[in-house]
């Protein structure tokens, strides 16, 4: 074919831009530390709950500004409603097919979770005073059942992102069917990441940290495979990469956002006190240099 | 619904005039780029540059020629939208702004597309671009409104040396398929038709007779739907879903010895 690696070098680039990295980043907070918290409040001891409810704090503002992000980025932001009701008909527009149809969808019903879960968590910390929303906190049913399908929302704010590039025709983007996978599992390891320097911050000594600490070491090795899976995957588009950006990925990703922060999960003795939070901020910037590095490079080619 | 209507585009009598350029953008009222100041591209005699908001026909000139000139021959192609059949615009278009009319040719609808642009993303040609007076994502709409009145598109009603041929796309195949032959008995071997048949997006509304591979045109040789990596995607994020759960799970269950490990330290 001339030298190009493939058909999808014939697209254009639909210029998402600042707008649209920052939404990648906190809608993968947002969606990331929403599954987190739950899963705690699901299968965590009852002393682990701050932590837990510190996720959701993080989770309801980063889905709100997610909203706005997004809206932002609309060359029409007024009509961002023509993405949920058909502007003609006033029906209800959804498409399955197509990730960015599920995703509003999935966004708008992530966020009443999220508020639901940030209500439950003010008034368990005795800052809201409405004794119904204690409901929304464990124990009982209800709480569970806002857990379990809140969480599973947040996993696919944070996922559908990386299909919805995929279901497109750009190089990079639609050269791989992994790019969903990646971004859960960097959702994951972020989300932890930030709960970890804040529960820090805050000098709260939380049970549930230390299991929160080596389960993102943990994530943190599955996201370095993902990410090694998606440069085979690409084939001979992996070219696109062999470039500055390529250089940001492997340094700005791999070496800052992976290796060093698995050194210091490993050698814990290496910066005393201040281990546990270099590594959690060195994987935020980790995180947020690989949406950067996947939403600038394909519409470079 | 009526006859699919298309156009076939025989590159080999396009003389590189622009007539169609400049018909598409009176009809639709396209505004000129960059306030009407004339910039120079350098690439030979195409100005336009691209399909995007503001030029719905482009007119590639390539020209393939030995270093010192003297042999050589230009290739000139009038470049639009394609209406797919199976259009990736209109499959991924999240508003329904997207819409396939009675002629089945593909038609963004200004007043509901709230510039997403998902569909420049997914169209595998690159036809589509911001309309920066609208705002809205915007491309050729084979002339809607024209062929509504029954008109034929202001390109082709424009096109001089029948380059750009508009009919029912039975009949436009039929002309094609005549030209090919044609050509091949006059010696011109390399003729052959893209997106004529429905093995590329379920076929071309608007295909070409070309004399070089695809990629020399800048057309893509083997374009794709971008939902074929739907059912993929989906399943690996899943399973990166999955995994990281089972981690949360191990990790959160097990921790007695590990916290008492981790404390002593």
């Amino acid at each position: 074919m001339n030298g190009i690696p493939s058909s999808t070098y014939f697209s254009a680039p639909p210029e998402w831009g600042w707008l649209i990295v920052l939404y990648f980043f906190f809608g993968g907070l947002a969606g990331g530390c929403y599954f987190l918290a739950a899963l705690i409040d699901l299968i965590g001891r009852p002393e682990d709950r701050p932590l837990a409810r510190l996720g959701y704090y993080i989770a309801f503002p980063c889905v709100i500004l997610s909203g706005l992000l997004l809206t932002l980025d609309l060359t029409r932001p007024l009509r961002f409603w023509h993405m949920l009701i058909e502007s003609n008909t006033f029906r209800p527009m959804f498409k399955y097919w197509s990730p960015m149809s599920v995703g509003a969808w999935a966004l708008l019903i992530f966020g009443i979770f999220a508020l639901i879960s940030f209500l439950g968590a003010l008034t368990e910390d005795n800052r809201l005073n409405w004794p119904a929303a204690r409901k929304f906190r464990p124990p009982g049913t209800l709480s569970k059942i806002i857990g379990g399908i809140g969480g599973l929302f947040g996993f696919y704010v944070a996922g559908y992102t990386g299909v919805l590039l995929a279901v497109t025709n750009r190089p990079i983007w639609s050269d791989t069917p992994l790019l969903g996978m990646l971004f859960i599992v960097s959702a994951a390891s972020i989300s932890a990441a930030l709960m970890i320097l804040l529960a820090r911050r805050s000098r709260w000594t939380m049970p549930g940290l230390l299991a929160l600490h080596r389960m993102d070491g943990w994530v943190i090795a599955l996201e370095l495979i993902v990410l090694i899976a998606v440069m085979i995957s690409l084939g001979p588009v992996f070219r696109a990469w062999v470039n500055a950006w390529g250089l940001l990925l492997f340094f700005g990703v791999i070496v800052v956002g992976m290796l060093i922060p698995l050194a210091l999960h490993w050698r814990r003795q290496w910066l005393g006190d201040r281990n546990l939070t270099t590594a959690a901020a060195l994987v935020l910037v980790g995180g947020f240099i690989l949406r950067l590095v996947i939403v600038f490079s394909a519409q470079g080619v | 619904m009526a006859e699919p209507m298309g156009f076939y585009t025989d590159t080999t009598v396009c003389i590189g005039c622009k007539a169609c350029e400049v018909a598409c953008k009176e009809w639709n009222q396209l505004p000129s780029t960059n306030g009407g100041v004339n910039t120079l591209s350098g690439d030979s005699y195409d100005n336009t540059r691209q399909l995007d908001g503001i030029h719905w026909r482009h007119v590639k000139f390539i020209e393939q020629f030995t270093e010192d000139r003297k042999d050589g021959r230009w290739l000139l192609m009038s470049d639009v939208c394609k209406h797919c059949v199976q259009a990736a615009c209109l499959e991924v278009c999240p508003t329904g702004a997207i819409v396939r009319t009675e002629f089945d040719t593909v038609v963004i609808q200004s007043d509901t597309c709230n510039g997403c642009r998902d569909c420049i993303s997914a169209c595998p040609f690159g036809v589509i671009e911001i309309n920066p007076v609208s705002g809205t994502a915007q491309k050729c709409t084979l002339c809607y409104d024209r062929l509504q009145g029954g008109l034929e598109p202001a390109c082709s009603k424009a096109c001089p040396t029948q380059s750009i041929q508009f009919g029912t796309i039975s009949d436009l195949k039929g002309r094609a398929q005549k030209r090919v032959e044609q050509l091949h008995q006059a010696g011109e071997k390399r003729a052959y038709l893209y997106g004529a048949d429905d093995k590329m997006l379920g076929g071309l509304n608007s295909f070409y007779l070309l004399v070089d591979k695809p990629e020399v045109y800048g057309l893509p040789p083997d374009p794709k739907m971008p939902t074929r990596n739907l059912t993929s995607g989906t399943a690996f994020s899943f399973l990166g879903a999955l995994l990281v759960g089972l981690i949360g799970i191990f990790n959160f269950r097990n921790r007695g010895a590990a916290d008492r490990e981790e404390a002593r330290q």
